[in-house]
């Protein structure tokens, strides 16, 4: 069999930003008459169908299932029947909390081909190749999937750029999710307290303080400098972790995007790609760390390899 | 009562390094192993549980590596676990996490734990897959990515908060036994105290195969995985421009940076 089966993400009713950059990578996947199938589970899921209606999409299929929120079981039973039903070339997902929880249940049962966290696919002679990091980033890694038909991709968010909304008409088909016994029920969402005022999204001018500061008591210290230059004081995860600033200064995938930032000063983060996801996309980025391999310095404009505590106290005296 | 604690030995790469001579992977030689960051709380969560039990809980620790994996199995016990199994075979080498996770469900079907918790991924290669395909080939519940977790050892249900994108937190009830990803922060690990170093210097490490556990080698290495890696590289560092000389030109520098975002001039 032949095509490749995009799945949409989709929670509170909202679709993942994710599901549309998918659309572009199986533009590059897919071979001569081979068609692109965009999958949307939820317990609405034709409210979904405009939104997914995007140039490079050849058909959607709707599936309508009972869960209102992700639940894996569900989506494991579903999307193994579809999987199974259709034999696609290739399945890509997001690399998302959401597919944590299913997309290696899903291969490890089905025998699919799988790798995640791919930032790039291509073809090398007609077998499909995806490249990831490895050793914390430091390196890519080519990997390939011998003598498996169908591979499952978790793309890295931000690695492929969304397809334009609204430019295509595919046809819609419903596909019937065999019945399935869910062991976990969903509750609710808690949106995080916001631990200090701080709007990280709207700060212009960040100094993000990171794991290289070592200890609680050299917090001050930057909160100084951060206030010295104007800037908003903000942290990677492990500063937040340890309650040394509170989480509402995080930024990253799971704490505060940098959405409006035009400086950006990374003293001592060594640059987790989940950190990057929140801050990679600002124009001047400065990375200071002492440890010149480090991952952060491959999203950097400038970088400064050196020791943090001495750059910031000559950088204090500048102002 | 017990839970099983899935470990994995990472390895950060040295300052400088080199690639094996087939260009796959880095020459061992080159690499700093050290328990993964993820395990270290998703141990320490299950000691928490232990001591908060009323009824005696084991606490596992479980690891597929080879004789040098035993360094993190230790540190496993002086933090608190009651036990350490681990699994190796020369077959293994060069699994993917699927291969591993069909080890790891054997050896979970032999202990018949209460629970299993894994990290949600590993510092190293970072594929967050272990653990829920280790649940996919014991076919339990599971979970990813869990920052707060209620459970009671023996109960037929748990409720976690797993920790979505942007912080927004979701809670849900899962039956039990599961298999969970624990995510960073979720606890602070302790430190081992010299006392419980020593003593877990004195603790037997069980050692299976993959014959104790009912696997041969298809089930694992390139037969068992479900990618295969084709070439390592150092990819572009990009475009980072470095700023060279002592810490106080390097500061200057930056201050002109500073100044010249805020419209201000040098």
């Amino acid at each position: 069999m032949s095509g490749v089966l995009v799945i949409a993400e989709q929670r509170r009713g909202e679709l993942r930003p994710q599901s549309l950059e998918l659309v572009t990578a199986a533009q590059v996947l897919r071979r001569g008459g081979d068609e692109v199938s965009l999958a949307i589970l939820a317990a609405a899921p034709d409210d979904f169908v405009a939104a997914l209606s995007v140039a490079g999409v050849d058909e959607i299929v709707t599936i309508k299932v009972a869960a209102t929120e992700f639940d894996p079981d569900t989506f494991e039973a579903a999307l193994g029947a579809l999987i199974s039903e259709r034999k696609p070339d290739v399945v890509l997902v997001p690399h998302s909390v959401d597919s944590f929880g299913y997309a290696a249940a899903l291969a490890a049962t089905l025998k699919l081909g799988f790798a995640t966290d791919v930032f790039e696919v291509r073809r090398v002679d007609g077998e499909l190749v995806a490249t990831r990091g490895g050793y914390g980033q430091k390196v890519a890694v080519e990997v390939d999937f011998p003598g498996r038909s169908t591979v499952l991709l978790a793309l890295r968010g931000n690695a492929f750029k969304a397809v334009e909304n609204g430019a295509g008409a595919p046809r819609v088909t419903v596909f019937e999710a065999p019945s399935s016994a869910s062991r976990s029920a969903a509750r609710e969402f808690i949106e995080l307290p916001a631990g200090d005022d701080v709007d990280m999204t709207g700060a212009e001018f960040i100094l993000t303080i990171g794991r290289g500061i070592g200890e609680e008591a050299k917090v001050a210290q930057f909160r100084e400098l951060a206030d010295a230059i104007g800037a908003t004081l903000g942290c990677s995860r492990p500063i937040a972790d340890a309650g040394w600033l509170p989480k509402s200064r995080q930024v990253g995938q799971s704490g505060k995007t940098a959405s409006a930032c035009k400086l950006y000063i990374a003293m001592g983060v060594s640059g987790a790609i989940q950190h990057l996801a929140g801050m990679k996309h600002v124009s001047t980025i400065v990375a200071v760390n002492s440890d010149a391999g480090a991952s952060i310095f491959s999203v950097a404009k400038y970088g400064i390899v050196g020791d943090i505590f001495e750059v910031a106290e000559e950088l204090r005296k500048c102002f | 009562m017990k839970i099983l604690v899935a470990v994995k030995q990472v390895a950060a790469l040295d300052e400088d390094f080199e690639f094996r001579d087939d260009g796959r992977d880095v020459d061992p030689d080159f690499l700093i192993r050290d328990l993964n960051e993820w395990d270290d709380f998703s141990l320490e969560e299950a000691v928490k549980i232990k001591e908060a039990s009323a009824e005696p809980v084991d606490v596992v620790a479980v690891c597929v590596g080879p004789q040098e994996a035993d360094e993190v199995l230790r540190k496993c016990l002086a933090k608190g676990a009651d036990r350490a199994v681990r699994i190796w075979d020369d077959a293994i080498e060069g699994s993917d996490p699927i291969a591993i996770a069909r080890v790891l469900a054997a050896a979970a079907k032999r202990e018949s734990p209460d629970m299993v918790f894994a990290g949600v991924q590993s510092s190293d290669q970072a594929f967050a897959s272990t653990g829920i395909a280790t649940a996919a080939f014991l076919d339990w519940p599971h979970a990813a990515v869990v920052s707060s977790l209620t459970y009671t050892p023996g109960a037929k249900t748990a409720v976690f908060r797993r920790e979505l994108e942007g912080g927004v937190l979701h809670e849900v009830q899962i039956q039990c036994p599961a298999v969970l990803t624990i995510q960073l922060g979720i606890n602070t690990p302790r430190y081992a105290s010299l006392r419980s170093i020593k003593q877990a210097a004195a603790k037997p490490i069980d050692v299976l195969s993959l014959a104790d556990l009912g696997l041969d080698a298809a089930d694992v290495g390139e037969a068992g995985s479900a990618s295969r890696v084709r070439r390592m590289y150092v990819p572009d560092k990009g475009r980072a421009q470095l700023i060279e000389g002592d810490a106080a030109a390097q500061a200057q520098r930056l201050a002109a940076i500073i100044r010249e975002f805020k419209g201000e001039a040098a």
